[in-house]
């Protein structure tokens, strides 16, 4: 039984929202590291139930909002070679590089197809021996291991036209780096369900141990982020900031350990550039030497970090880096609503269908 | 991007599963997963099961929420008592 119905029950979730609020006494600052979390939050109007008491506070999201201008970029000018066919998932081909999206480039004559999944990509080169497909490697650590058993299949079937441009980013690095700038105070984080998954829930005990902040690993059903919610409220209010696992179904105290292996095979820890939180040491995932002839850097001479701007649209007068931050609301943004929608977005956060700002557009107004 | 979706593996071949997906029957990679058993419930993610769904601890946490229910019928008694209390005094004052 996968139980949905349950999790998603009105009267728990009544139940919980009151149990939030008898606990907070004054007041509860939450920052959720997901654009999951996000969306769900607005979409069952959590945000309203729980307000003014508790403050829920977007943070960087999906790794599509976090990608930088100069990796799109990059993966632009890769699919303007005429023997690469690129593979991508589908979230990131609106986002803006520079002066162009992949979306743009495939107009202009790039050949750029869209994949569910990473095996899709190994079809490819399976079906196109004559081309050499490039795959975007996207993601956090959810997404990774993908990425690597793909990596890993390529080398076992000695796949020659295959390669991936990874972009891959830790979450833990980056929750670090935020808390570390001091812009956004914070009694607890919700954890992301699914990075967890993999990395296990005791991978975020650092937040209680060395920052003094609670953590609640959170599912994404409405009652798995109120269970979550009330695990941060009974922490503030018994003073005792824990790592707590409000997913219990999907998520182990150690995590996918075969996932996290095969991570380790074929990836190595590097350095990341990160929209709104710039170069953060030791936050991205390149691909390990003994795995080279399926790195598309590798393959075609690309430095480690692309050159270029990190967040080209800031020009333009977009906050997506300051969202990405929880340092301001979406509606803080001059762009948001206006010159920036869903249908025209500007910068990454309204691009992505979990970015923050396209939550918050979507469903402003929702009341529980 | 991390969206996951639980599904029950219908049956097994070698690495990979098949699961109904939205009314959609499709092939999944257990490779992240190789304890997974054709009838359990998986998260699956991007074409590969990330997770196998704990079935116990998913009780566990149901179980919380029927206690819940249970102290919130309790507040909620004792503050209609509360209520009554006042009641019986204001009348007693007035």
């Amino acid at each position: 039984m996968t139980h949905m119905e349950s999790f998603r029950d009105p009267a728990t979730a009544r139940r919980l929202i009151d149990a939030i609020l008898r606990q907070v006494t004054g007041s509860l600052r939450v920052i959720e590291f997901c654009g999951g979390h996000t969306h769900a939050i607005m979409r069952y109007g959590l945000r309203d139930a729980l307000a003014p008491q508790v403050t829920l506070l977007s943070g960087p999201g999906c790794p599509v909002c976090v990608t930088a201008s100069a990796d799109i970029d990059q993966a632009i000018a890769l699919s303007q070679r005429p023997e690469i066919t690129l593979a991508t998932f589908g979230d990131m081909i609106r986002v803006p590089g520079t002066k162009t999206s992949l979306q743009g480039a495939r107009a202009e004559g790039s050949d750029i197809r869209v994949v569910y999944s990473a095996l899709d990509a190994l079809q490819l080169a399976r079906e196109l021996p004559a081309r050499e497909i490039v795959m975007l490697g996207i993601g956090f650590e959810t997404t990774a291991p993908t990425i690597a058993a793909a990596i890993a299949q390529a080398r076992a079937e000695s796949l020659k036209n295959w390669s991936v441009y990874s972009m891959h980013k830790l979450t833990t690095p980056a929750m670090r780096a935020i808390l570390d700038a001091g812009e956004v105070a914070v009694d607890a984080v919700l954890g992301p369900g699914h990075v967890a998954a993999i990395t296990g829930w005791e991978a975020w005990s650092f937040l209680a141990t060395e920052y003094g902040v609670s953590c609640a690993v959170a599912g994404f059903e409405p009652t798995d982020i109120l269970q979550a919610l009330l695990a941060c409220a009974q922490d503030k209010a018994a003073g005792q900031p824990r790592v707590t696992n409000s997913y219990g179904r999907g998520v182990s105290a150690e995590g996918n350990l075969v996932a996290q292996g095969l991570m380790a095979q074929v990836f190595t820890t590097a350095d990341a550039a990160w929209r709104g939180l710039g170069i953060i040491p030791d936050s991205g995932l390149a691909i390990a030497p003994e795995y080279a002839a399926f790195d598309a850097r590798a393959r075609y001479a690309l430095p480690g970090l692309a050159e270029g701007p990190l967040d080209a649209e800031a020009a333009l007068g977009c906050r997506c880096g300051e969202v990405l931050r929880g340092v301001v609301e979406p509606a803080g943004c001059p762009l948001f609503g206006t010159a920036c929608t869903p249908a025209h977005p500007v910068g990454p956060c309204m691009v992505s269908a979990e970015g923050s700002c396209a939550a918050h557009y979507r469903y402003q107004g929702v009341v529980a | 991007m991390c969206l996951a979706i639980p599904v029950r593996i219908e049956e097994i071949t070698g690495q990979m599963a098949r699961v109904a997906l939205g009314g959609v029957s499709r092939e999944v990679s257990l490779v992240l997963t190789p304890e997974a058993q054709a009838g359990d419930y998986v998260l699956i993610h991007t074409g590969y099961a990330i997770s196998v769904i704990d079935e116990a601890e998913a009780q566990e946490t149901l179980r919380l929420f029927a206690e819940l229910e249970e102290a919130s019928r309790e507040v909620e008694a004792e503050e209609a008592a509360a209520r009554n209390d006042r009641s019986r005094e204001d009348a007693t004052l007035s």
